[in-house]
């Protein structure tokens, strides 16, 4: 990562303690974003449901950024925000420069920023083929001029991600899974996106098919040079496709590194007993591995503990920890720690 | 006459051919003598001189305790704890018949665990189904045997099975949310199981409802059994699955994708958990999953499954290290893999469909290495060693090929 | 199970060893086939036809209504006509209140001079009209009307329904507190209330139209039930539409960038269609059933236009006399009811997706 750029807005994220460069060939900034829920947990009385709070982070072109977390962290609304498909209660995206704001900026962006969805079986119209449902953003967008265009570029689509022509006049129901994710998956490319956010793409396959769609985003990444955001729990099929790691605890950044510096030297407590807690298909490895068990539950986003979110479980957590909020610090080139006791 | 087969390395077990020396007999095992079922307890010294073993034993359906007595040399009629053989289940959906299962064997000592793995149509939860005998009512147990400490319970009265199901089988469900009964508490579904088993009176089954849920980990359990299922989390409410499926005491837990739902660090609590009561209680575990890790990590010995046939068993180490079957071995490639970034190697093809099965291998549409053999006739099983079993040609080919060599210096 | 290990040459003659290549990708590829394609349509129709219940009550439904359409064209008899009264002749009493199948002294006369005399199948009433075409008339009115009413309440309950539920929020929630309100209101006093006054007002406004056949009493129902009963078809709109809009292909259809207007035509409604032809089917015996009440009350048709309602309140005076008067009318319209009400279920069970397999 470069250091040395030229520092003037929207290159730089700052806060009171944050100071995040951002690289020249960041393609996604967000800067400072803030997803809050009103939730009724009373009779005339709402309280807010922080999902997400006061996130920065940046995608460069071509790379895959991971985030992960588990339920609760707010890692979906993460994503969900970005695209825009919860107006954001604050904060700011930049997609190529350009911020994201209004209804043209907004429109714009639909065509280079597109998601693929987790579950496969409700992602995906049931009384619409295949053809329509490939075809739906070509429709919104009026990317073709006439039927034939149509129907040549959603053939292309559906070869693209290894699915047969034939398939074309099919239902979604009559496919498995993993037929339908590429389908879902063939969607998202129909508008020529350079952006993908993949919301859990995998979580709900077999793991068979899981490798096989981790495989076609690799394969699509290389021949298309797209952009992701690639969102889930699966911290093994994060690590592999991604360049850099995202870990989100109750609505917070709580570290980020590259994927194997993330791996090997984690240094946040939240990331380093769930790289523990992840089970490896390795039987010698799993006896002969340091566990750190955390004790309790995770707190609900809507009494998040003051402080550091994390202290509720922390094996290391002291009284500063509830009365200061960390942020977080680039501890080592590239790798980020939300700890006031790691440096 | 079948040979005197070795004992197995680990120690502890026999094979599968049931032969045991009355000298190797170990706590946790059963025999049977007599016509009656017994359960060693412990090795008692023996005044006349080491060619005599003598054991403290109890029947297992009288639990009265008793001394016997053995020739060091004889041949004692090993039981297994749990005996599944040519296990068949057919579900019938709409005019069709489905076999969901086709012939699974495997058998269970105290004190061990063993995971099925596989994925979605491999039969896996059917399996555990069929064992409880809680089949939906559409689903039937057509062929092969289930035996719990030597008791045929298929075909068994119902009344039989009542006894043993949830007193001495229990099984803990994937989702804890949909499992409980969300208009009844805590304590009242836990009571409901004490009732049905035990003849304890409701005090002293309360007593042993708080015990049971401070054993799994539940914060102040004489406030806890007063609340209803939704006031609690996922993995708390897993947690009092487990204390329900282990009140009685059973002598086997079976575990439907018990973590399946949670998270990855609460799972870890889980297993962990379970670890721990298996270490207290002793029972016997059946981990039913999909995920390869957690199977890793809790297994003794691990049967792989794939559309409703048992393809590969062995243990831990054998599947994971030397896998004898294609599928296994491609399960295990799609893993992503710690320090390399290169493709996965994956399995083609989808998951197959029960409605239409090929007619040999069930694997063979998606196999990368399939011969013509597999597509006609399903493979012979072959055993590697004393535990590791699998069914695929290309053993079959490689012991041929081993032959020949053999034949031709 | 196998034997354990191979000692000898396990290669009898049943394998053949060259079965041991390696296998092409046409012979692995045959194994594979995927199941002909079947629309949502087509499989909801499979269903619907399995299910001999329903079957059978559609053919009796449009047994039914082909009767009552083509019957009364040929019929020799009206079911105005009182056929005891002929212009410039004294009123023939003998043709009044006659059993099934029984015939007048002037038919009679007729018959016996050989002449064939259609007969009165259900005989006639106190005014000499043949029972059996009124019978069939007053089913024809009664179908009528309980077609045109659900398409009243189809029409604004569904429209009602997808603008609260598409908007959701405040006006969600203001449309819904109409609806509790409509709901609360007591249906039996508006509706007479309503008839007592369209009969003063509008009776002078209709006269010498066709509306005036129907009758205030007719018109009035019709107008109750798009004042008071769409209310349940709104909401069960309201509530599908709910559920569509949270499944993540409407989310997949907004990140693709499409508007409300295309969510809404390609996404919300063919989804509920299904749901909609299903509640219609269910309310038409609903409406049916209403009618009759109400013109056996009194509230409804006019005479001399029978409904099945009005036809059992006439014989209810001759009960005991001639009880086969309101035997009939009651059982017609059980039949029509309980053959609507199965047909509806069928159709819901065949072509609910939330009851897939």
């Amino acid at each position: 990562m470069k250091k040395d750029v030229v520092v003037t807005s929207p290159t730089v994220i700052t806060s009171p303690v944050l100071e995040m460069v951002v690289p020249e060939d960041a393609i996604l900034v967000v800067k400072h974003l803030k997803q809050y829920f009103p939730i009724t947990t009373g009779f005339m009385k709402t309280t807010q449901l922080k999902a997400v709070d006061d996130i920065s982070l940046f995608i460069r072109k071509g790379e895959t950024l991971g985030l992960v977390g588990e339920s609760g962290c707010g890692k979906t609304t993460v994503g969900r925000s970005i695209l825009n498909l919860y107006k954001p209660t604050a904060g700011q995206i930049f997609f190529e420069g350009k911020e994201i704001k209004d209804k043209a900026s907004i429109q714009e962006f639909r065509k280079k920023a597109q998601m693929v969805f987790q579950d496969p079986y409700s992602s995906l119209d049931p009384r619409m083929t295949v053809a329509d449902i490939i075809g739906e953003p070509l429709d919104v967008h009026n990317l073709y001029k006439d039927k034939a265009e149509r129907k040549e570029k959603i053939q292309k689509l559906i070869e693209l991600v290894g699915l047969s022509s034939e398939h074309a006049t099919r239902y979604a129901h009559e496919f498995s899974g993993g037929q339908r994710q590429r389908i879902g998956i063939a969607r998202a490319l129909a508008v020529n996106p350079q952006f993908i956010v993949c919301d859990e793409p995998v979580s709900a396959l077999d793991v068979s098919i899981q490798a096989q769609i981790v495989n076609t985003f690799e394969d699509l990444q290389k021949k298309l040079g797209l952009t992701y955001l690639f969102i889930a729990h699966d911290i093994l099929v994060v690590k592999h496709i991604s360049n850099r790691i995202a870990v989100m605890y109750l609505g917070k950044i709580v570290e980020v590194a590259p994927s194997d510096e993330l791996y090997d030297h984690a240094l946040h407590p939240y990331t380093l007993s769930l790289l523990s807690a992840v089970p490896i298909p390795d039987p010698d490895k799993m006896h002969t591995r340091k566990r750190i068990i955390l004790q309790g539950d995770v707190p609900s986003p809507l009494n998040v503990p003051s402080g550091c979110p994390f202290r509720t479980r922390c094996p290391n957590a002291t009284p500063k920890c509830a009365a200061e909020q960390p942020q977080l610090k680039e501890v080592r080139p590239g790798h980020f720690v939300s700890c006031l006791y790691v440096d | 006459m079948s040979k005197i087969v070795k004992i197995h390395d680990n120690g502890l077990f026999p094979t599968r051919d049931n032969v045991l020396y009355a000298k190797d007999l170990q706590p946790g095992h059963f025999f049977r003598k007599n016509g009656e079922v017994y359960e060693v307890f412990g090795k008692v010294d023996c005044e006349i001189g080491p060619e005599i073993c003598k054991f403290s034993v109890s029947d297992t359906k009288t639990k009265v305790e008793s001394f016997m007595s053995f020739a060091a040399t004889e041949v004692v009629d090993f039981v297994h704890l749990l005996e599944v053989n040519n296990l068949q289940t057919t579900f019938v959906v709409g005019k069709e018949k489905v076999k969901a299962i086709d012939g699974v064997t495997f058998n269970l000592e105290k004190g061990k665990t063993i995971g099925i793995v596989g994925e979605s149509g491999s039969g896996k939860s059917v399996t555990a189904y069929s064992i409880m005998q809680i089949l939906a009512s559409n689903g039937n147990i057509v062929g092969g045997s289930v035996k719990f400490q030597g008791q045929e319970m298929v075909g068994a009265d119902e009344k039989f099975i009542r006894t043993i199901r949830g007193a001495r089988i229990s099984i803990i469900f994937q989702d804890p949310m949909t499992s409980l009964n969300p208009v009844y508490t805590i304590g009242n579904q836990l009571l409901e199981a004490v009732k049905l088993h035990t003849d304890l009176d409701r005090a002293e089954g309360l007593e042993k409802c708080i015990e049971m849920l401070r054993l799994v980990g539940v914060n102040s359990p004489e406030k806890r059994m007063k609340q209803y299922p939704f006031e609690f989390s996922g993995g708390m409410l897993q947690r009092v699955m487990i204390a329900m499926a282990l009140i009685c005491e059973p002598d086997i837990l079976i575990a439907d994708e018990p973590t399946t739902a949670l998270d990855v660090t609460i799972q870890a609590q889980i297993l962990e958990l379970m670890r721990e009561l298996q270490k207290r209680m002793g029972m016997a575990i059946i981990i039913i999953t999909h995920d390869l890790g957690v199977v890793a990590d809790m297994c003794d010995e691990i049967a792989v499954m794939y559309g409703g046939k048992l393809v590969e068993k062995g243990t831990a180490k054998e599947i994971f290290y030397k896998p004898k079957h294609e599928y296994t071995k491609g399960l295990l490639n799609s893993i992503p893999k710690q320090g390399t970034r290169e493709r996965l190697k994956t399995i083609a093809g989808s998951p197959v469909d029960l409605l239409n099965l090929p007619k040999g291998c069930r694997f063979s549409p998606r196999c990368a290495s399939c011969m013509k053999i597999c597509l006609e006739e399903y493979p012979a099983e072959m055993r590697m060693s004393e535990t590791h079993s699998a069914s695929c040609w290309l053993n079959v080919k490689a012991a041929f090929e081993k032959e020949k060599e053999g034949d031709g210096q | 199970m196998s034997e354990p290990k191979f000692k000898k040459n396990p290669f009898s003659l049943q394998l053949d060893v060259s079965k041991f290549e390696l296998a092409t990708e046409e012979e692995k590829s045959q194994q594979e086939r995927m199941r002909p394609s079947v629309s949502f349509w087509k499989d909801g129709l499979r269903r619907f036809r399995k299910n001999k219940i329903a079957m059978a009550c559609a053919i009796i439904i449009v047994f039914i209504a082909l009767v009552v359409i083509i019957v009364p064209i040929f019929y020799p008899y009206s079911y105005s006509q009182q056929l005891g009264v002929r212009p410039f002749m004294p009123v023939d009493d003998s043709f009044n209140n006659l059993a099934p199948f029984t015939y007048s002294t002037t038919e009679q006369t007729l018959r016996d001079a050989g002449q064939f005399v259609w007969p009165h199948i259900f005989g006639t009433d106190d005014l000499g009209r043949d029972y059996f075409i009124r019978i069939l008339v007053g089913t024809r009115i009664s179908l009528l009307v309980g077609f045109f009413a659900s398409v009243i309440v189809l029409i604004i309950g569904v429209i009602y329904g997808s603008i609260s539920g598409y908007f959701g929020g405040k006006v969600d929630l203001a449309m819904m507190r109409v609806v509790d309100i409509i709901y609360a209101l007591p249906d039996m006093i508006i509706i007479i209330l309503l008839s007592v006054i369209l009969r003063q007002t509008l009776g002078n406004l209709i006269a010498g139209t066709v509306l005036e056949e129907i009758g205030t009493g007719m018109i009035s129902i019709f107008i109750v039930f798009g004042l008071l009963y769409w209310v349940g078809m709104a909401r069960l709109i309201r509530g599908e539409i709910l559920t569509i809009k949270q499944q993540d292909y409407v989310l997949a259809a907004r990140a693709s960038g499409a508007g409300g207007k295309h969510i809404i035509i390609k996404h919300l409604v063919p989804n509920s269609v299904s749901v909609i032809i299903i509640s219609a089917c269910l309310q038409i015996p609903s409406a049916i059933f209403t009618e009759s009440y109400l013109s056996f009350l009194g509230l409804g048709v006019s005479i001399p236009m029978p409904s099945l309602g009005s036809l059992a309140s006439d014989a209810l005076g001759s009960v005991f006399s001639y009880p086969h008067r309101l035997i009939i009318p009651a059982l017609v319209i059980c039949l029509i009811v309980l053959s609507f009400n199965l047909f509806g279920d069928g159709l819901r069970d065949s072509f609910d997706p939330k009851l897939k397999r």
